[in-house]
């Protein structure tokens, strides 16, 4: 009695932890290797044959497509330098420099990957077509409503994801500091 | 009470069994990946440029909006594939993607280094049966060995600024990736 008693509650609680574990690592995001330049977050590996098998996991599951390391590197930020998490309803201002690379974009999601619908069709700025001033710096501006410059519209919405892309960019698995790539800084400026 | 530790010790050995089976069997039961998103909107051994990335309209998560895309699902069982792709005026890249997403292989424009990028995929078995001196008079020819006999090639083409993406369309819409039969 004693024995079924013990070796039911033992695998009710291992399949309680182990489908707790991993539905955890799969909606929070656990990757091994990642590299974090300030708030940004890119996992290089990821675009490659070597890829974890959390990141494989994770890929299978939400359905997008990595990129590839030949191609580019895509930098997440979900919170500002001082860790305050993305809220549509705030103003946050991203500026600085970026690593050298031949072009970048940088868009903004839904925690999802969905884009956010807008009047201006604006989801993002390119390298191009990026406002810069007089030093080749610049600073967007990610508001719900419109402003001067390079604005980047949230929608409002509660909780918004930055991706940043360099494509053909020396940025990659051999970088390991911000020195070597130093990257916008994310500054929450009101809510 | 070394009795009940035991127990929890086993629970817990067994749940990390379950978490690392579940994890590592993911790619596998996944119904929504990438692959089975496309399989309805693309056919097999050709290319297909893909609607625009609009909000409310994205095929996969986490798309570049920037970028035109165009994919070719690819089943290498009756022979390798090429695939021919005009650089667009910006940058263009190649990504080659297993069944199960994983990306082994990516080029871009410039690393290919012509106006065209021309590449041959082919499995392993398909490469040894390359003549060797094929191999060497072509040798600016590309080959690509693909870890399965299935998988994605996704061709992007950066629209620098929204005004230039019907030419990065443009570009798109002429690159092919067809079988050539051994």
């Amino acid at each position: 009695m004693r024995l079924l008693f013990g070796s039911c509650f033992t695998l009710l609680i291992a399949a309680a932890l182990g489908l707790g574990a991993t539905w955890f690592t799969l909606t929070r995001g656990v990757a091994f290797g990642a590299l974090s330049i300030g708030a940004w977050k890119a996992w290089p590996k990821s675009g490659s044959a070597d890829i974890d098998p959390y990141a494989r996991a994770m890929v299978a599951r939400t359905g997008e497509l990595p990129t590839g390391m030949g191609d580019g590197v895509a930098f997440y930020a979900r919170t500002d330098k001082a860790g305050n998490v993305f809220d549509g309803r705030c103003t946050f201002a991203v500026s600085g420099m970026t690593p050298a690379a031949r072009y970048w974009t940088v868009t903004l999601y839904t925690p999802e990957g969905r884009l956010v619908p807008n009047t201006i069709d604006r989801y993002g700025f390119t390298s191009e077509e990026i406002v810069r001033d007089n030093d080749g710096r610049f600073t967007i501006t990610v508001a719900p409503l419109a402003r001067p410059g390079n604005w980047l519209p949230t929608g409002g919405i509660e909780q918004f994801v930055l991706v940043w892309r360099l494509y053909d960019t020396a940025i990659g698995v051999a970088t390991r500091t911000a020195k070597e790539g130093p990257m916008p800084v994310i500054e929450r400026k009101g809510c | 009470m070394v009795r009940g530790l035991l127990w929890i010790l086993a629970a817990v050995l067994l749940g990390g069994i379950v978490h690392l089976s579940t994890v590592l069997a993911m790619p596998q039961a996944a119904k929504q990946d990438a692959y089975s998103r496309l399989a309805s909107l693309s056919p097999v051994n050709a290319m297909e440029p893909l609607a625009s990335t609009k909000a409310g309209a994205e095929i996969m998560p986490f798309m570049d909006p920037a970028f035109a895309t165009a994919v070719c699902r690819y089943d290498l069982s009756g022979g390798p594939l090429k695939l021919t792709a005009p650089v667009s005026q910006a940058y263009t890249s190649v990504t080659f993607y297993t069944r199960r997403s994983v990306a082994f292989y990516a080029i871009n424009d410039r690393a290919a280094g012509r106006r065209t990028i021309e590449l041959d995929l082919m499995t392993a078995a398909q490469h040894a049966q390359v003549p060797e001196d094929e191999e060497v008079t072509a040798a600016d020819r590309l080959i690509i060995e693909s870890p399965t006999t299935m998988g994605l090639i996704v061709l992007r083409a950066l629209a620098p600024e929204p005004s230039l993406m019907p030419m990065a369309r443009q570009a798109l819409a002429a690159a092919t990736c067809r079988i050539q039969p051994q």
